[in-house]
């Protein structure tokens, strides 16, 4: 069973962010940087806002993580996560990568999370294809 | 710099009724949006003949060349649209409105905001279209209230901003929703026992905390100071109005939250406020009453902070100091009861409020006020911002 329930949207990939997913697919969490100058940018978006390069590479991130911000959701604004409320919702930084940050999840007792705690990535089959990368407390 | 002549004022305010979302289910939101512009064109004294131009904001569904049409406006001259959802182009639409007039594109321009969310979709739902929504929908990121706890929590953990402050900002603009007669919670007072009492949305805002979902319209008319002067309203100056942006913000909270560290616990207001205050030429202690768009509680704390009402992080002490209650605080807040309490029009209820409180037509009005702020939609890209003062 993956974190939030069935019907929940998955993510459908367009020409500017189809590699991240292909790479989330291979279980695999990678930030796209910048292929001439190396900056880090998320999300995928197809010029180098340093030094305006189309070039491009994928740097895999770090298995671990800071909570940089957190809400536990407790209304359903879709109908499909009925089941799964009350659930967290983490803003994930990534201090010693990059200035990129993730939304994710963190699995476990909502009331254990905190701001700066540090979690670890885990990943969650959400179809026969696709996995999505969340985090658990370390 | 602009000549006097031709320097922008507001000469006319409307709106139609507002309700609860699907409440107005007799006519359509096109109806509602002519409505609300034909009051404010009948409130200046003027004619649709007398119209050239019309702004707005958020990808307002009500075109601007239907209204030429449903109007019948001779000659359109001018038609322009702030990009970006969230309400953060509020302000924005005055700001364009202002730089039509200004530069002499147009004579007399339309800025407004209608929607009837019965009638489209409710915008705490979630959808389909959403700003970077493969990193946000399947994770349950759905709605702006979900997106925004994510700031206030930040806030709290940086500053030690607490659920007390959250709840003074609701109270105090419920309050004032009591004394407005428009206002859709006009007969729901508000008590810190209903408010801890109501159930929990996404951590740490509460149901009071969110903005109404509404049915509704408003408008409001600009036109240059000497066109003003033959009119029927005393009018309202436009000391500065603008729009804009920090950097990363369009990645911001309404994406993938990545916009700069120092900027986290923000409005995305700092830097706009800077260049409204020094375009005005005048400073936070002059401005005698604010609205403040209040999508939710938490953010009109961010807000005073950017605005410079307060310092950094103290926000909820100046609060809970009584300071944006109305009549005695130093600075009364949202006095037709915001996006919180009076309707959500997207913010430009809050347009047409500080209207109001310079015309001295508030039903919480402050007394000789003479300088008013009123914020967009904060939090999203581009914000916008206005400063309006008694004409001289």
């Amino acid at each position: 069973m993956s974190y939030l329930a069935e019907g929940t949207p998955l993510p459908e990939p367009n020409m500017d962010d189809a590699s991240f997913w292909e790479n989330c697919a291979r279980r695999r969490l990678a930030f796209q940087a910048c292929g001439n100058c190396g900056t880090l940018r998320h999300p995928p978006t197809p010029v180098c806002h340093h030094c305006r390069s189309t070039a491009v590479v994928w740097r895999q991130a770090p298995s671990r993580g800071r909570v940089y911000s957190y809400t536990v959701v407790h209304h359903a604004a879709h109908d499909a996560v009925r089941p799964s409320v009350p659930y967290v919702v983490a803003v994930i930084a990534f201090p010693d990568f990059g200035p990129v940050r993730l939304i994710s999840n963190i699995i476990g007792d909502p009331k254990a999370v905190q701001v700066d705690m540090p979690v670890e990535l885990v990943w969650d089959k959400v179809s026969e294809t696709m996995f999505l990368p969340r985090f658990k407390p370390v | 710099m602009t000549d006097n002549a031709r320097k922008a004022c507001i000469v006319g305010v409307g709106e139609s009724e507002y309700t609860r979302w699907g409440g107005i289910a007799d006519r359509s939101q096109f109806q509602v949006a002519c409505e609300a512009i034909l009051a404010a064109i009948s409130d200046a004294g003027l004619s649709p003949a007398d119209i050239d131009g019309f702004t707005s904001y958020s990808n307002d569904a009500n075109d601007a060349n239907l209204l030429q049409v449903a109007l019948g406006v001779p000659e359109l001259r001018f038609a322009g649209m702030v990009w970006g959802g969230g309400g953060g182009g509020s302000c924005g639409a005055v700001s364009l409105a202002t730089a039509a007039v200004e530069s002499g594109q147009a004579r007399t321009v339309v800025a407004f905001r209608a929607l009837c969310q019965g009638q489209t979709r409710r915008f705490g739902r979630a959808s389909k279209g959403r700003t970077h929504e493969n990193f946000v929908n399947p994770f349950g990121l759905f709605s702006p209230p979900l997106m925004l706890a994510l700031l206030v929590r930040r806030h709290m953990h940086l500053y030690g901003t607490t659920e007390e402050h959250l709840a003074e900002v609701a109270i105090s603009t419920r309050a004032n929703a009591n004394r407005n007669p428009r206002a859709v919670m006009h007969k729901r007072p508000l008590t810190r026992e209903i408010y801890f009492a109501a159930r929990m949305i996404a951590e740490p805002l509460r149901l009071y905390d969110c903005c109404l979902e509404s049915d509704g319209a408003c408008a409001v008319i600009v036109t240059s100071r000497e066109r003003a002067r033959d009119l029927k309203q005393r009018p309202v100056e436009i000391l500065a109005a603008a729009h804009g942006s920090g950097p990363g913000w369009g990645s911001g909270p309404l994406g993938s939250h990545n916009m700069p560290d120092d900027d986290y616990a923000s409005t995305n207001s700092r830097r706009l406020a800077g260049d409204l205050f020094a375009r005005a030429g005048v400073t936070p202690d002059d401005i005698d009453v604010a609205q403040i768009y209040d999508h939710f509680s938490g953010m009109v704390l961010m807000a005073l902070e950017d605005y410079g009402f307060c310092g950094r992080g103290e926000s909820g002490p100046f609060v809970a100091g009584g300071n944006v209650r109305w009549p005695n605080g130093k600075l009364p807040l949202n006095t037709a009861g915001g996006n919180l309490s009076e309707a959500y029009i997207h913010g430009f209820n809050h347009v047409a409020e500080g209207v109001r409180q310079i015309r001295g037509e508030s039903t919480s009005q402050v007394a000789d006020a003479e300088l008013c702020l009123v914020s967009g939609g904060l939090g999203v890209a581009p914000t916008s911002g206005l400063i309006l003062g008694r004409a001289s």
